[in-house]
């Protein structure tokens, strides 16, 4: 084996999707045991390399080496005879196997014909052991937390040898708390040698986790830094472009009439257990109302239960003095409500549709993308042209398919269908999960200029600097029930924990003190 | 591997399929000591040799056309209908009950008149296990197999038990229905050959426009499209996917009861006891697959169809090929054709995504929640 400095190095890599570039000319070295982040705007092309790295796609040009010697990945099977393994931005296990057999799928141990399943499991749970992620082999994949699945991910890339382990956006659908175990989870892999290459959106995971940072944008590689000695402000503006203001500044709000009354309200969870235990809250026109909590504390059937989604069981919905409970979905848009969705590839698109058809999911009905029930797509994507634009939606035409674009502009796609048309509510649901620093600082600008324009906003977020930078009022829900309610001037993001964390208010406000 | 461009591969993969179908079908007869070339000719020459051989091809593919766009409407939504013979029989037994019930209307009530019922008690049977599903989320696929057979057995009981007397010539047929109510047409008959090709033929003709229509420029195929695509998001942006399955199953039933209608109308000018479920229906989905769903392309599957089927014909009074080997021989073919997606694997895709994203979004059959290639 030569020597190298580098355990991967990417050289020149360009692909190219039908004359538009993902990655031109972009290298990328990483060094043995070291966590090197790869850092780039919404559709700068992290997850294409990546792909690349891991045999999904073939590069139009470039060469990779490992090790100092060139290699040819021209498929997932390769790139694991190579010891690379990736965790994918989204999972790709199956819902109905345990961890064991979604582990093993593909490469199973077998003795005469038969799966060898308790020598995998045993096998399994060692490496979990090992490295401190503590997955349970034999329990369902459907049945775990996210942040289990993708511990199960992890375990998947590690039995099949791994020795770089590349991670797209693992932290974007984690809490906090898990986001620090699987910090703590990487360190450990590299004590043992191993190699990462982390994508994240977030500057102080950055900061926190990697060694090196390489910043690609619009598909070139800009620079590669050492992390140490480079803050957040120059990593985001090597990212964009310009300068980024991480906190916007807004104006005191001008509070309108009630828009949002909810009363008493009971929902179940789809076991049919409670999960939303009587709640009352308003939102008037001209505030952002911030609702804080862990996930699964009752935020995802609250959303639904109020955008008709899911049976309200006890209580009521008024929207502009409307009750809408229990209406149709369609009956409560139409009241002027908009709402960006939580999961925005299961609600929030039709992935095999062309992006300009799913800008008009929820217009396509109406004048003038229709008439008397005959489609116009002329109109169609003339509308789909002008979102693009405004929103800076980065993609190569109006007719690629929603699935195809970047996670971020798919993000982005749907937030330009939903404030575009100007409702009086707008609900919205972690409305900046895995965005870039540029387009989470334009979202949040469209949000507060909604809220100028005088729409009530109800915005749910597990990120606490979201909740703070952007709410009027704060509550917080824990186990299905409000908390408290607190005024982001006077609350600090520990008093905030802790009312997530169940503390009654005032419990919290002594503790705190 | 060969790089062509996507265009090119879809033409020349259907092509490259069917000359392997009928090139497996020669070695079968060939292992059965026939003359390939002998039975090829005389198939060809059954289907399409004289004028009243093409009429029959075309009476063939008529009914077929019906079902292959009520099984691709249907399949568009994410619904898998199997029970097309059963709305098919419906559709036939309707048509020519109201036939023989009013025979001395004018032909410009009674032709549409029965028509109608027929598309209808199709509909009306495509709609139950649509409601099913979308009320209680039966599935499909037992509940249309299982309907086949209460409609099967159904007819023959209306036929012997139901029906006046006077309706029926013998205890397993019915009379022949009045010219008031036939949609044979004298000069079309002439014109081929006195074959049984008939008006159906342009109903049908209308059908694929119709339904080309309403799967790409309206509101409905949008919404057929999107729920069976993404219910959830569907759902989300406010279509009902509960009314938008029901719909896409009374339309499926409804043109596969216009597929029967044809047949009785147009074919068979009476109903008889039938035996076992209607081959249309069955034939119907393997053409929608062949077809890739989208409407020229089931215009195609439909012909290559017939003309198996009507020259499998030829080839046994032609060239003395058993019926099995004949069945053997379109079976092949059928399969090579229906597993294109292996044949198109043979051609490296240039730019295989981007060419791919253009294509998809067009096309109406798609594949149901990362469901195999068809
Ligand atoms: N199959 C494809 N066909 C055409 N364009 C594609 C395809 N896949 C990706 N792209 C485009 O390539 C660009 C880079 O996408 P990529 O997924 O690599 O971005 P990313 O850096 O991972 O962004 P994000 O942070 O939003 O996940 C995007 O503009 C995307 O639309
Ligand atoms: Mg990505």
């Amino acid at each position: 084996m030569t020597k190298s400095e580098y355990v991967v190095e990417m050289r020149k890599i360009t692909k190219d999707f039908g004359g538009f570039k993902a990655n031109d000319q972009v290298d990328l070295k990483v060094k043995p045991g070291e966590i090197h982040a790869l850092l780039g705007e919404n559709g700068a092309g992290k997850s294409t390399l990546m792909n690349i790295l891991s045999g999904l796609l073939e590069p139009t040009s470039g060469e990779i080496l490992l090790n100092g010697e060139p290699v040819k990945i021209d498929s997932p099977t390769a790139a694991n005879r190579l010891g690379i393994g990736m965790v994918h931005q989204h999972f790709m296990l199956v819902d109905a196997f345990t961890v064991t057999e979604n582990i093993i799928l593909g490469n199973e141990p077998s003795h005469l014909g038969v799966i060898d399943r308790k020598k995998a499991e045993k096998e399994i749970k060692e490496l979990s052991d090992k490295y401190g992620l503590a997955v349970d082999p034999t329990a369902k994949v459907r049945d775990i937390s996210v942040g289990m699945q993708q511990r199960a991910e992890i375990l998947k890339t590690l039995y099949r040898g791994a020795n770089i382990l590349i991670f797209d956006e693992p932290t974007a659908v984690l809490t906090p708390q898990e986001i620090e175990e699987l910090i703590e989870i990487m360190k450990s892999l590299v004590a043992e040698g191993k190699s990462i290459i982390l994508i994240t959106h977030k500057l102080d995971e950055i900061r926190h986790a990697a060694d090196r940072c390489t910043v690609i944008r619009r598909g070139k590689s800009i620079d590669t830094v050492e992390v140490k000695g480079t803050t957040s402000e120059e990593l985001a503006e090597m990212m964009v472009g310009h300068s980024v203001t991480f906190k916007i500044p807004k104006a005191p709000a001008q509070i309108g009439t009630p828009i949002l009354n909810v009363k008493g309200l009971k929902v179940n969870e789809s076991r049919g257990l409670p999960a939303v235990k009587g709640i009352d809250f308003t939102v008037h026109a001209g505030e952002i109302l911030g609702i804080a909590g862990i996930d699964g504390n009752g935020q995802t059937e609250l959303i639904e239960a109020l955008t008709g989604l899911r049976k309200v069981v006890g209580g009521a919905v008024v929207i502009k003095g409307k009750d809408v409970t229990n209406a149709a979905v369609r009956k409560i848009t139409e009241t002027g409500v908009a709402h960006v969705p939580e999961d925005r590839q299961k609600y929030g698109l039709v992935l095999q549709m062309s992006l300009s058809e799913n800008l008009a999911l929820q217009t396509y009905y109406q004048a003038p993308i229709s008439h008397h029930g005959i489609l116009n797509y002329h109109e169609m994507r003339q509308e789909a042209l002008r979102l693009i634009k405004e929103y800076d939606i980065r993609t190569t035409n109006e007719q690629l398919r929603a699935g195809e674009l970047s996670g971020g502009n798919q993000q982005k796609a749907i937030v330009a269908r939903e404030l575009d048309r100007n409702a009086d509510l707008v609900i919205v649901a972690q409305p900046t999960r895995g965005l870039d620093v540029g387009a989470i600082e334009y979202i949040h600008r469209q949000l507060i200029d909604q809220r100028d324009q005088g729409k009530a906003i109800l915005l749910v977020s597990f990120e606490l600097d979201e909740i703070m930078n952007l709410s009027d009022r704060i509550i917080v829900l824990h186990d299905g029930k409000i908390a408290g309610e607190v005024r982001p001037e006077t609350t600090t993001e520990q008093e905030l924990g802790l009312l997530m964390a169940g503390s009654s208010k005032q419990a919290a406000a002594q503790e705190v003190k | 591997m060969l790089k062509v461009s996507q265009p090119v591969k879809r033409i020349l993969v259907p092509l490259i399929s069917i000359f392997l179908g009928f090139l497996v079908g020669a070695i079968v007869m060939l292992i059965f000591s026939y003359s390939p070339i002998q039975a090829y000719a005389s198939m060809f020459q059954g289907a399409l040799g004289s004028m009243s051989g093409i009429g029959e091809t075309l009476r063939q593919a008529t009914p077929l056309i019906f079902t292959a766009l009520g099984f691709s409407v249907a399949y568009s939504a994410g619904f898998f209908n199997i029970g097309m013979s059963g709305q098919a029989l419906a559709g036939w037994v309707a048509s020519i009950w109201v036939a023989l019930a009013f025979p001395s209307l004018p032909t410009y009530v009674l032709l549409p008149l029965a028509i109608i019922v027929g598309a209808l008690a199709g509909g009306f049977v495509g709609a139950i296990p649509g409601v099913l599903r979308a009320f209680f989320g039966t599935s499909e696929v037992i509940v249309t197999i299982m309907l086949n057979y209460v409609v099967l057995y159904t007819s023959t009981y209306l036929l012997q038990n139901v029906m006046p007397k006077s309706f029926r010539s013998s205890t397993d047929s019915t009379q022949t229905i009045t010219s008031h109510a036939s949609l044979r047409m004298g000069w079309l008959q002439n014109a081929f050959g006195g074959s049984r090709i008939n008006a159906g033929l342009f109903l049908a003709l209308i059908a694929i426009i119709i339904f080309w229509i309403m799967m790409k420029k309206t509101t409905l195929g949008f919404e057929i499209r999107s729920v069976g695509m993404n219910p959830f998001a569907s759902e989300y942006a406010g279509m009902s996917s509960k009314k938008t399955i029901i719909m896409s199953m009374v339309i499926s039933g409804v043109l596969s009861g216009l597929g029967g209608v044809v047949e009785g109308l147009g074919t068979y000018q009476n109903f008889f006891t039938q035996t076992s479920s209607l081959s249309i229906g069955f034939d119907g989905m393997s053409v929608a697959l062949l077809g890739g769903g989208s409407a020229l392309g089931i215009l195609l599957a439909s012909l290559l169809f017939s003309i198996l089927k009507i020259g499998g014909l030829g080839m046994q009074t032609g060239a003395g090929v058993p019926f099995e080997i004949v069945n053997i021989v379109i079976a092949a073919i059928i399969f090579f054709v229906a597993i294109d997606y292996v044949i198109g694997l043979l051609f490296k895709q240039k730019k295989a995504k981007d060419a791919d994203a253009g294509a998809k979004p067009e096309q109406v059959i798609h594949q149901p929640k990362g469901g195999t290639e068809v």
